[in-house]
């Protein structure tokens, strides 16, 4: 039990991480990103190549994905820069589904659909399982309050005004002489890169990398756990996190309960929950639990 | 070699054909209210289990058929826009995009639900390929079904543009879709052109999923597999517009099938993002499109 929970925590960690990626791009700057799991994915497989094939260690293979994933994110932010919300979402979306292509199809890099096993975690004879996972989760959540610290620090720095900003009215932000093009590069970048760390971590939690993990499903996730939580805060982003991992844990038990289903009702009722949750969250509660609020700047 | 290439084309314009009416419901939707409905995917995923269901079940032909996907994916449109999305569209475009990407993996899920997630195929002949002669050019391979499915969707779209043209209901979304506001001046109920919108766009959704059901097979991501070409070919031709759409098709299912002779054939798809950031780059309103981003 304590080794499920470990490991329930190591998940939730994962979403807060992205759910605070997602809300430097989109909660701040307010471009919407609907390819996150294809950052998270560039991230995992990254590190699992550089440690597999050339036998880096974990800790230089998750930096680096984090520094793949945001060059990846400056390429894409460049090209998108331009665009407005829907055509941004369209394109995002498509980003994260050519990400999974690849990885399926360039089977001599990704081995393709089998994936890459043997990704080097904790050393599994030092510890016993249930010690792996609760050391693993301290690992992932001193990850999040790093990243939250840091990423709370640039948004409410001159530099997170600038980005609302941006948010708010793209014209006024360049009327006021801020190089718009410049600010949203830069958080895309931040924020991929946050993602790519993510992906870096689970790929050494699990020790298994395949295109099967990087389902848009997990997009879904996150922008629920973020628009939950409440765009633009950090602390709503975590908190949004650990709500969307208890709420699919806990439909887990709706398989417990209804033993006459057959699996794959089971399974499609479980990820209809999270669909639902998400309108339900939307229509009702669009600001989220933990709204952001502005304090008015003293004259 | 000419041969090859003719037969490049035609393969291109087969697979555009059945592309572009998808396309064509994504892009109306998009006209009329004015967000990208996510939810297109899984209402071509629910049109091709009416079409599916009818045919192996009922009997119908495959022309019959068409029209029952058609009538339910319209019918499961009008209704998943009155109860999700309605609400969601005064948040802004944004926020109607999320909940309807939502909204498609609950509409998916109720199909696997339902149906599990084991492929299905329709009860229908299979034809052998058709051989033009071309005399000393060479011959031509041409599917009987893939010329069936296209002629459908050429009539399909016949359909529309009368309707369109003709009937005070197609003036009157194309005045909405023009300019909302004169529309309303006007003493245009906008709810109701939203709800034919709405059953207009998602029937000519479920149409279309049941035409690449016809040519694949039909399971709960038959829809979501197409997505990407077919938001490629609203956004190629210009998000919006409806003659657009189907260019956007044409040139979709052609560089599909250029693709095709360098690149791996499960890259296809990816074809058709390359097409929209190369659009969006070069012309971002699109080959028809008149709105610029």
């Amino acid at each position: 039990m304590t080794s499920y929970l470990a490991a329930m925590a190591v998940f939730a960690g994962l979403y807060a991480l992205m759910a605070l990626g997602l809300n430097l791009i989109w909660g701040l700057a307010g471009m919407v990103n609907l390819g996150l799991v294809g950052f998270y994915a560039i991230g995992a497989y990254t590190t699992a190549l550089l440690c597999v094939r050339f036998g880096w260690s974990p800790v230089a293979g998750i930096a680096t994905a984090a520094v793949v994933s945001g060059a990846t994110g400056s390429v894409v932010a460049v090209i998108t820069a331009r665009l407005k919300g829907d055509y941004l979402a369209i394109v995002t979306l498509g980003f994260a589904e050519v990400v999974r292509l690849v990885a399926s199809n360039e089977i001599w890099l990704t081995n393709g659909t089998s994936g890459i096993s043997g990704v080097p975690g904790l050393p599994r004879a030092w510890f016993s399982p249930e010690q792996v996972n609760l050391l693993y989760a301290g690992i992932v959540w001193v990850a999040v309050g790093l990243v939250a610290l840091l990423l709370g620090r640039l948004s409410a720095a001159p530099f997170g005004r600038v980005l609302r900003a941006i948010r708010e009215d793209e014209m006024v932000a360049a009327v006021a002489g801020k190089r718009v093009l410049r600010f949203k590069v830069q958080t895309f970048v931040v924020g991929a890169a946050v993602l790519g760390l993510a992906g870096g971590l689970y790929a050494h939690y699990v020790g298994y990398v395949a295109p099967d993990a990087f389902q848009p499903l997990i997009t879904i996730y996150v922008v629920l756990a973020l628009t939950a939580g409440g765009t633009g805060t950090m602390r709503g982003a975590i908190l949004g996190a650990v709500l969307v991992v208890a709420l699919t844990e806990g439909t887990r038990f709706l398989g417990a309960a209804l033993p006459d289903l057959p699996p794959v009702r089971i399974a499609a009722l479980r990820e209809g929950v999270i669909g639902v949750a998400l309108i339900l969250v939307l229509s009702f509660r669009p600001q989220g639990l933990l709204p952001e609020t502005i304090k008015p700047e003293r004259a | 070699m000419l041969i090859e290439l003719l037969q490049v084309v035609l393969n291109g314009l087969l697979s555009g054909a059945q592309l572009a009416v998808p396309a064509i419901g994504f892009t109306t939707i998009y006209a009329v209210l004015r967000f990208p409905n996510f939810a297109v995917a899984s209402h071509m995923t629910v049109g091709a289990y009416a079409g599916v269901l009818v045919n192996t079940q009922l009997g119908w032909p495959a022309g019959l058929a068409l029209v029952a996907a058609f009538l339910v994916a319209g019918t499961v449109g009008v209704a998943s826009d009155t109860l999700v999305l309605r609400r969601l569209r005064p948040s802004g475009p944004l926020t109607a995009a999320i909940g309807a990407a939502a909204l498609g993996i609950v509409l998916e899920n109720i199909v696997r639900f339902c149906f599990a997630n084991d492929p299905r195929g329709f009860d229908l002949p299979v034809l052998r390929d058709w051989r033009v002669s071309l005399g000393a050019l060479g011959q031509l391979r041409i599917g009987p079904q893939q010329t069936e499915a296209a002629a459908a969707s050429l009539i399909a779209m016949a359909i529309l543009f009368a309707f369109l043209a003709f009937t005070r209901s197609g003036r009157m979304m194309r005045a909405v879709a023009d300019n909302p506001t004169l529309a309303a001046l006007k003493g245009i109920d906008a709810q109701m052109v939203a709800r034919r919108a709405n059953f207009v766009g998602m029937g000519l959704a479920g149409f279309g999923g049941m035409l690449i059901g016809l040519d694949t097979s039909v399971d709960p991501l038959t829809g979501y597999r197409v997505v990407l070409p077919v938001f490629a070919a609203a956004v190629v031709g210009g998000l919006g517009s409806i003659p657009g759409a189907v260019a956007g098709a044409f040139v979709v299912g052609i560089g599909e099938e250029f693709s095709t002779i360098v690149l791996d054939p499960s890259y296809r798809t990816a074809v058709g993002f390359a097409a929209i950031l190369l659009v969006l780059t070069l012309r971002p309103r699109g080959l028809l499109g008149e709105r610029a981003l």
